[in-house]
């Protein structure tokens, strides 16, 4: 699904190639696309239509920027308003308060227990010293599960006697913070539907009576159209500081979080990466941007490589590889450029459908293959590195001494490089020497 | 809501965590005490096994809980805004406005912009029925894989009379696997079969003291190995203890996965072959958990399970919120499986069948 519809939005771009400014025209045949694109990701239909009217608004007449065309124009205003939705409000985690409270609401399911034990595991990184208190006494074996994780982790679990109102829960566990010297409470509170009028009023109860630093509505990023309602009904009932989208590891485009955003204008602070409790990363409004628009975080890639790849200096390398003179040094500058890019898993991952290669990519780095490549074209003289026919038995032991490698990992570089360069000659006699320029990534 | 309404009384079951800690600490115990035992070449699977026999005669059905105007509440809570807005909208005279109302009001119920389009594309064709009698129609047309529906009741499949039905539940995180299996088991012992579940989910922490924490209230006995366990493993003894004890139906709980975690789907794969090794043609029911608060991706999720452990039926859950559940037309459609329940609420007897005219009705509401 994802696949066809970017494919869809890119045909749709395709055809829009006009320089100059961007016509209704251009802006109407991207916008159906884009409208599709959103739904698709499960953005509410009224944000959806809000938000493809503003972007025509600020779309139409715009002036198409030097080396895009009207239809990636078009684009890169629907990418800022959504980054800009997205990225509204203030993403600090509070921790203020002796003990500082942070409270997690949510609907049954969406991993509020499992979100608990990541963020007590992330405050003790920074520096605290968490407690965890289950407050929810209606789940079977809730109470457990919190205890388990909490034993995995070595971090206190608060709880209280069968039976026990949810305030008193939250006031004991608070209490016991002080005696125990704790200084950052989570409240791991029951699932609960906003129609259910009384668990409604529960959770309002426990807001008012312990009065947290954070209250954090917990959303799975696998919602669809009712995120809204949802978050509207929590937010009418408790003073909620922020979103945690969560199981976003999966494929779900997390439309939910634009929705949430647009209508209640609060913030995302963290999304949650994985079942196990170290699965918790900071939020990054313009990747989310680019996946709900399902195009991977392509135009976060372009923009990276725009900015740190100086145009001139590609332009010398297509030259250089037509003079068919690609040398160990421009291979040694390509390879920073890529470096400066940011880890080339990552990048990768950006790219859609290369989150497998990008793994890849990832073990290549993190086995310290780049630094080892580096350091060896380091050990060549500048002879060598113009010319590697020069390097005979001893250069080669001398560069690997020099290195710090061993000689076959320096052999392997040799022919690998080889081969590249054989590899760019066919690109580059094909035509395709700007493009071959930049093997990694830039479409 | 059967554990909110408990909530202020005694708790019977929830009483003593300290007690269910000492219990697993022993069967953990226990299990290492058994591996040693074990001859080699006799891994410790079996011996590991810990069956939680049902704390009463499990022959007796217990009480129906749940009155059946209860068991409507849900639904009708769903229904509510659902038929006064569609037939608001169509009785007023079908212009564009009210057919592009049409398809915000699928939209806004999770239908899909594609599929919500084609829709009301399809009704606006037909002739002789009333707007919204062609909307039903077309919605109601997406929903017709065959579900038995009207029998009276649901009876997972068994293959032969020795051999126990089996029953595995499957889906992604949090979706309400566990609650689901509490209701279903509820529902076939009060129709007077022997139930026995399977506690396959050694993943997530507890899951396997809330599968039993549901069992003993219905009550049924519960297979289990020690948190971590293999999980095909644990439905290879749940199968073994059914067939000696000559149960009816073995439900299997198994943990939440994301689709796309290949090697978990790669796990649950293997479940689904441990059941045919062990009863070969047993034609096990697989059921799909399925929130109904979930979007657009629900259709990758049903087609990712499908392909994996080979889906015959769908159960769509907390359908008593302000959820729709529309992704199911999608499912249903692309993969012809059927949702065969619903879930209402988080009491015992909150699992009702599916009923295509009252779902369509509903998502107009």
């Amino acid at each position: 699904m994802f696949d066809v519809l970017s494919t869809r939005l890119r045909d749709a771009l395709g055809r829009l190639t006009g320089h100059g400014r961007v016509s209704e025209a251009d802006v109407d045949a991207v916008m159906r696309e884009v409208r599709l694109a959103l739904l698709e990701a499960d953005v509410n239909f009224r944000v959806v239509k809000d938000f493809v009217a503003r972007v025509k608004a600020r779309a139409v007449g715009a002036e198409v920027l030097e080396n895009l065309n009207a239809g990636q124009q078009v684009i890169k205003i629907v990418h800022e308003e959504l980054t800009g939705i997205l990225g509204a409000g203030d993403r600090t985690f509070r921790l203020t308060g002796a003990p500082a409270v942070v409270a997690l609401v949510g609907l049954q399911g969406a991993g509020k227990t499992t979100l608990a034990a990541k963020l007590a595991r992330h405050i003790v990184k920074l520096g605290r010293q968490p407690i965890l208190v289950a407050a929810d006494p209606y789940r079977p074996a809730a109470v457990d599960q919190l205890k388990t994780l909490g034993r995995q982790l070595d971090i206190p679990v608060a709880s209280s006697p069968q039976g026990t109102a949810v305030v008193d829960i939250a006031r004991d566990g608070i209490a016991q913070a002080r005696r125990t010297g704790r200084d950052a409470v989570i409240l791991d509170t029951a699932g609960r539907l906003t129609v259910d009028d009384a668990l409604m009023a529960e959770i309002a109860g426990l807001a008012a009576a312990v009065k947290p630093v954070e209250i954090l509505l917990v959303v799975d990023a696998m919602v669809g159209q009712e995120a809204v309602a949802v978050a509207q009904a929590f937010r009418d009932a408790v003073p909620v500081t922020g979103l945690v989208l969560t199981k976003i590891d999966g494929d779900a485009r997390g439309g939910a979080a634009l929705s949430i955003s647009a209508v209640t204008g609060l913030p995302v602070k963290f999304l949650g990466t994985g079942e196990r409790t170290d699965a918790l990363e900071p939020f990054h409004p313009d990747r989310l941007a680019g996946r709900i628009l399902g195009m991977g975080d392509v135009l976060t890639l372009i923009e990276r490589a725009q900015e740190n790849f100086d145009a001139k200096q590609a332009e010398q390398l297509a030259q250089k590889l037509r003079r068919n003179a690609f040398t160990l040094d421009d291979f040694l500058e390509q390879m920073q450029q890529l470096k400066k890019m940011g880890p080339v898993g990552q990048l990768l991952e950006m790219v859609p459908g290369m989150g497998g290669m990008a793994r890849d990519a990832q073990k290549a780095v993190d086995q310290g293959e780049l630094k080892r490549v580096e350091a060896i074209i380091r050990s060549m003289t500048p002879q060598e590195r113009q010319d590697p026919n020069v390097l005979n038995a001893s250069r080669r032991r001398r560069i690997a001494n020099g290195s710090g490698t061993t000689l076959p990992d320096v052999n392997r570089l040799i022919k690998q490089f080889a081969e590249m360069q054989k590899l760019m000659r066919q690109l580059a006699g094909g035509g395709g020497a700007r493009r071959a320029g930049l093997p990694f990534g830039r479409r | 809501m059967f554990w909110r309404r408990r909530r202020d009384e005694p708790a019977e079951v929830d009483a003593a965590p300290e007690g269910r800690d000492a219990a697993l600490d022993a069967a953990i115990s226990e299990e290492e005490q058994a591996a040693q035992d074990s001859p080699p070449g006799a891994p410790g699977r079996l011996t590991a096994t810990e069956v939680t026999p049902a704390s009463t005669d499990g022959d007796r059905a217990p009480e129906p809980r749940v009155s059946a105007a209860t068991l409507d509440t849900g639904v009708e809570r769903t229904r509510r805004g659902f038929v006064a807005r569609l037939r608001g909208l169509l009785e007023s005279g079908v212009d564009e406005e009210t057919w592009e109302a049409v398809e915000e009001t699928l939209i806004g119920a999770d239908v899909g912009a594609e599929l919500a389009l084609e829709v009301v594309a399809r009704a606006r064709r037909r002739n002789g029925d009333s707007a919204e009698g062609a909307v039903r129609a077309e919605l109601e047309a997406l929903l017709a894989t065959p579900r038995d529906e009207g029998h009276a009741r649901w009876q997972p499949r068994r293959t032969a009379p020795a051999t126990p039905a089996v029953v595995l539940v499957v889906g992604v995180n949090g979706t309400g696997k566990t609650t689901t299996i509490a209701k279903l088991a509820y529902r076939l012992t009060a129709e007077g079969d022997r139930v026995l579940l399977a506690a396959a989910d050694t993943f997530r922490a507890a899951a396997i003291e809330q599968l039993r924490a549901w069992a003993d209230r219905i009550p049924v006995p519960v297979v289990s190995h020690a948190p971590g366990a293999d999980p095909s493993a644990v439905v290879y003894d749940a199968l073994d203890a059914s067939v000696a004890r000559g149960i009816d139906v073995v439900i299997a709980d198994t943990a939440g996965r994301l689709h796309t975690k290949s090697n978990l789907m790669e796990e649950l794969a293997k479940i689904r072959r441990t059941i045919d090794k062990r009863l070969p043609g047993a034609e096990p029911e697989v059921l799909f958990v399925l929130d109904a608060t979930t979007g657009q991706n629900g259709l990758a999720q049903a087609k990712a399970f499908h392909e994996s452990a080979g889906l015959t039926g769908i159960v769509l859950t907390k359908l008593d919120s302000t959820a729709k559940g529309g992704i199911v037309f999608s499912i249903e459609r692309t993969l012809a499986v059927p949702v065969r329940f619903v879930g209402v609420g988080e009491g015992l007897g909150d699992l009702v069948d599916f009923d295509r005219r009252r779902f369509v009705e509903a998502l107009f509401a």
